[in-house]
């Protein structure tokens, strides 16, 4: 679904993606983990078109990201920070990114999938100002935004950070369940056992490079951890070995 | 090419609702009605009408560049969510600066002209002063939103990026001035109309005042550039000239804004 080749990317003196290569499975859950600062967002972000790659090409579906924008009207991106407008209530959000996806040049008939909402208890925050909201549930309202129009592809940066253990069992709930239904996601997050339970596949970043990229099970089998998070830590002890 | 994408119109309609309740907004409004309704009060409409004219090419950008600043920080997260939609740079980028700069637009036209048709100021030649200095504003406001664009995309930091957007508007609407006059006066020997002319056209804040004192017709107030616009092309040709100058003003930081935002990494 997703091909990456060759991606570098240097902000100053900072080099965050070294030749970042790697291929997203249609679905599947391709979890990308690394250490703060190993450039998962970066790549994310790169993905989506926000970050301009110094060199390098990614194609989703065999579109060349950056040439135009129609892509991402088959995908759900739920960022790491919820900030909105202060004064737009969830409930006009919503509406705003219908709106968008319905301008969209080649847009098809567009599905909303509102059960995130009452799943979520949203409810009753629907039509207050966003910035009322805790950051908790601004990051409730960013979920049911990414999941809003049954995109093909997902893309969640720390979907769950910031979450109670509540709204966390749901949104992984919905994952599996988008899964099953043929849908391809990436996620990143910093708890591996979390992880451990959504992912098919594993991305490894350490200091902006492909470490491991591949299927679950066959780093668990060449590592001989039982675990998600034995396995990139042996990763992780591998290479500061080296 | 349609001027307007649907998108852009629609991410349009959406900051207008946002920027729209903004408290700061009528705050802006509320200054210029109170400004011009004591203007009004303890002057006549002529008088009032300048001393207007020095609130707004004072005020104007100061709040353009602030407010835009503000808002765009504060619109960042935002911008990232709307740029992973099937929207491109150049729609949002259009989206965000109409959104921006129509309601800070609207709240000077609104607060400045309500008192003028309150106190039912009804001279014609009053009337057409009073659209230029509205047209003035509104342009100067249109420039220094488009340079907000322009600071943003150039300086990171949050706290340096207000820094160089007052720093901007201390150059261009206090010290330019002052500049051109000290220039003026270390040459004084030479002839340095020509000069003059094209400092002046470097600024969007001084070919505003050149153009509403060359309207008012009040060389007393012109200033060192006023002067040498109005002895160079005298009234009409001088705020044909201005004028079109201003307008590319207005093109160029809009330009600069666009090609920063499409390069820039959320």
């Amino acid at each position: 679904m997703i091909t990456v080749s060759g991606l570098e990317k240097r902000y100053g003196a900072q080099q965050v993606l070294r030749a970042v290569s790697l291929d997203v499975r249609r679905e599947s859950v391709t979890a990308v983990v690394g250490p703060n600062g190993a450039g998962k967002t970066t790549l994310i972000k790169s993905i989506l078109g926000l970050v301009h790659p110094d060199s390098g090409a990614i194609r989703v579906d065999d579109v060349l990201v950056g040439e135009d924008c129609s892509y991402r009207s088959r995908i759900g991106y739920m960022p790491q920070i919820a900030r909105y407008p202060h004064n737009l209530t969830a409930r006009e959000l919503l509406a705003m990114l219908t709106d968008l996806r319905k301008a969209a040049p080649d847009a098809g008939p567009l599905r909303r999938d509102e059960t995130l909402i009452e799943q979520l208890a949203l409810t009753e925050q629907l039509d207050k100002p966003l910035r009322t909201l805790s950051g908790g549930t601004r990051q409730k309202v960013n979920a049911v935004a990414a999941f809003l129009f049954a995109p093909d592809l997902l893309i969640l940066d720390e979907p769950t950070a910031g979450l109670d253990p509540a709204a966390s069992a749901v949104l992984k709930d919905r994952i599996i369940a988008e899964r099953a239904a043929g849908r391809t996601v990436i996620v990143t997050s910093h708890f591996m056992n979390e992880l451990e339970e959504l992912a098919t596949d594993v991305v490894f970043l350490l200091e902006g490079a492909v470490r491991y990229a591949g299927p679950l099970d066959e780093l668990l089998r060449r590592t001989r951890k039982a675990n998600l998070g034995r396995a990139i830590s042996h990763l992780m002890m591998e290479a500061a070995a080296a | 090419m349609k001027l307007l994408s649907p998108i852009t119109t629609k991410i349009v309609t959406y900051e207008l609702r946002e920027v729209g309740r903004s408290r700061w907004l009528f705050a802006y409004a509320a200054f210029f009605l109170v400004v011009a309704d004591s203007l009004l009060r303890f002057g006549g409409a002529d008088k009032a009408l300048l001393s207007l004219t020095s609130v707004t090419l004072f005020i104007v950008p100061l709040v353009a560049l602030v407010f835009g600043t503000v808002f765009l920080d504060d619109a960042r997260e935002f911008t990232e969510l709307l740029l992973a939609q099937p929207v491109t740079r150049r729609q949002l980028y259009a989206g965000l600066y109409l959104g921006l700069t129509l309601p800070l637009a609207a709240a000077f036209i609104l607060g400045a002209a309500v008192p003028f048709a309150l106190h039912r100021i009804g001279d014609p030649r009053l009337g057409v002063s009073l659209a230029v200095l509205l047209a003035a504003g509104v342009t100067l406001t249109f420039v220094f939103t488009a340079l907000a664009f322009v600071v943003a995309a150039f300086v990171d930091d949050r706290l340096r990026r207000m820094g160089t957007a007052i720093a901007l508007w201390l150059v261009a609407a206090v010290l330019y001035d002052g500049l051109v006059l000290v220039l003026a006066m270390l040459f004084a020997d030479y002839p340095i109309e020509r000069m003059m002319l094209g400092l002046t056209l470097g600024n969007p804040v001084d070919l505003a005042r050149v153009i509403l004192l060359l309207q008012f017709d009040v060389s007393a107030l012109m200033g060192y550039t006023g002067a040498v616009f109005q002895q160079f092309f005298g009234g009409a040709i001088g705020i044909a000239i201005a004028s079109t100058a201003l307008a590319l003003w207005v093109m160029l930081p809009v330009a600069l804004g666009l090609r920063a935002f499409r390069k820039r990494d959320f």
